[in-house]
């Protein structure tokens, strides 16, 4: 291995590691604007312009309050669920193609920590890795109440995780390929999996809402039935550590809706832009589109969230179980149907 | 029986249509509904910056009058802090020295007139009790403050200014 690949690498890993961070601060601020706004109101305007170093001052106020440990928790496992539930919101993006290949002087970078050609298997084991988080954290409290709610939270992303890898498996007959690098490309210019695959993705997106524990998918941190939800005994930073995990999987599942259906860092008149301006400036662009992309899609998780009120758990296994996972089977039937009449004439 | 009005309405649960069932359209409703607020005016006054525009008979703060030469007005006479149900206010009458005829008006006044913003209710009592049209709620809101004996307002805040510093 050549050291200019290894610092190469280095660098990419710490500038998305810096962003995923950045974002997910940023997002709990604009969640505040979004609401807000939504709402007639003003949302936070105090700190700094605008109120942009609100998300500074609530950090700080996390880090300052008390940090209680239950007496009888498992002290170990108490501190490592919120360390997991970050660690596996984070390593989520180490697959997503951030832009095509960038040339500076005669070396190509790929804007990819990792092209493994089981991608699309990796962000799935790494989603339902995030159960853990929230399972350890209900577990450890030694609270029943926590232990509940986290047993609620945790069936909540198995059900729905079935309906969304059944709504992948049609995205792969169609994309015949489960690197992520591949099935970006495929999508090059127009040919966004949305427009051959919607109804897989209106059902990966009422998926990825209830993975990422968001309205109207939120029982997991439902304060009124079920005092706090799973990290009700959770205080200080390790909840805050709870919070920006949510805030980081939105993220990471913004980019991936992103990346498989919504054609990812492709935008029409790509290779024009790629002839006329050249190879170092053309993949800068396909990285802002990017991420307009997936600024779009946390607009429209948060969106959402104050629009939808929250369902109840019966309606939620019900449209999980009843309602998702057949329209998830017909749609990988109808596409195998459609896939195998065009290729046998 | 007749019914008594006809406000009655008879509701039925119909089932659901198909499109109902769907719950796609109802959210794409829903959030239009909310996207038209995103660009709303937005109601909120950043309050200390800016003030609310009061109606003409908006209750504030209190303030003790004076009549046209600058005498106050109040004779402790008690019909205020009497008609008050909060019993925010308190006061001690004295009488008037020779000397102080171009402060006070009549032979008696209050030599300390005391209101305990915390239990003022801002009802108006006192202003419709008072003969001599010595009180009036016609201040701005009573601003916040850290100590409960900070909300104890006496003469020095309650009483309007003379007339030759307005």
């Amino acid at each position: 291995m050549e050291i200019a690949f290894v610092i190469e690498k280095f660098v990419l890993v710490a500038i998305i590691f810096g962003i995923s961070l950045v974002i997910a601060m940023y997002s709990t601020y604009a969640e505040r604007k979004v609401a807000a706004f939504l709402q007639d109101r003003l949302g936070p305007d105090r700190a700094g312009p605008f109120g942009i170093l609100q998300p500074l001052a609530d950090g700080l106020k996390m880090f300052m309050k008390e940090e209680i440990v239950p007496t009888n928790s498992s002290k170990w496992l108490f501190m490592v669920g919120p360390g997991l539930a970050m660690l596996t919101a984070c390593i989520g993006t180490a697959v997503i193609p951030w832009g095509s290949p960038i040339a500076i002087g005669d070396r190509i970078i790929p804007l990819q920590v990792t092209d493994i050609n089981v991608g699309v298997l990796y962000i799935f084991g790494v989603v339902s890795l995030g159960v853990y988080g929230v399972m350890i954290g209900g577990w450890a409290s030694n609270n029943k109440y926590s232990l509940l709610s986290a047993i609620r939270a945790a069936s909540q992303n198995i059900s729905y995780e079935i309906a969304m890898g059944l709504s992948v498996i049609a995205l792969l007959l169609v994309t015949n390929s489960m690197s992520l690098k591949e099935i970006v490309e495929q999508q090059h210019g127009w040919h966004w999996n949305v427009l051959y695959q919607p109804l897989g993705f209106i059902i990966f997106i009422v998926c990825s809402f209830a993975e990422t524990n968001r309205a109207p998918f939120d029982l997991p941190e439902c304060e009124t039935e079920l005092i706090g939800g799973y990290h009700t005994e959770y205080s200080s930073m390790k909840l805050g550590f709870y919070l920006f995990a949510e805030y980081i999987n939105m993220f990471v599942s913004s980019a991936v809706m992103a990346t498989l259906y919504w054609g990812g860092y492709n935008y029409p008149g790509m290779d024009w832009v790629l002839t006329q301006v050249g190879p170092t400036i053309a993949p800068v662009i396909g990285v802002i589109v990017l991420f307009a992309k997936i600024f779009a899609f946390i607009f429209f998780f948060m969106w959402v969230r104050w629009t939808i009120p929250r369902f109840r758990y019966d309606q939620l296994m019900h449209l999980g179980w009843k309602m998702l996972i057949p329209l998830a089977i017909a749609n990988v039937i109808i596409t195998g149907l459609v896939i195998a009449y065009f290729e046998k004439f | 029986m007749e019914p008594l009005t006809n406000k009655k309405k008879v509701l039925a649960q119909k089932p659901l249509t198909f499109a109902e069932r769907m719950y796609l359209p109802a959210i794409a409703k829903g959030l239009t509904i909310t996207m038209s607020h995103f660009f709303k005016k937005q109601a909120t006054i950043r309050y200390p910056e800016e003030e609310r525009e009061f109606s003409t008979n908006f209750r504030g703060m209190h303030s003790l009058k004076r009549d046209e030469e600058g005498r106050e007005r109040c004779t402790a006479c008690g019909l205020c802090a009497l008609s008050c149900p909060a019993e925010a206010i308190t006061m001690i009458a004295a009488e008037r020295k020779p000397e102080e005829k171009a402060i006070y008006r009549e032979e008696k006044y209050a030599a300390v007139y005391e209101i305990n913003m915390l239990r003022c209710i801002f009802c108006g009592l006192c202003e419709e009790a008072c003969p001599k049209e010595a009180i009036y709620l016609d201040g701005p809101i009573v601003p916040a403050d850290y100590l409960r004996k900070d909300f104890i307002y006496g003469k020095d805040k309650l009483v309007e200014a003379p007339l030759e510093q307005k």
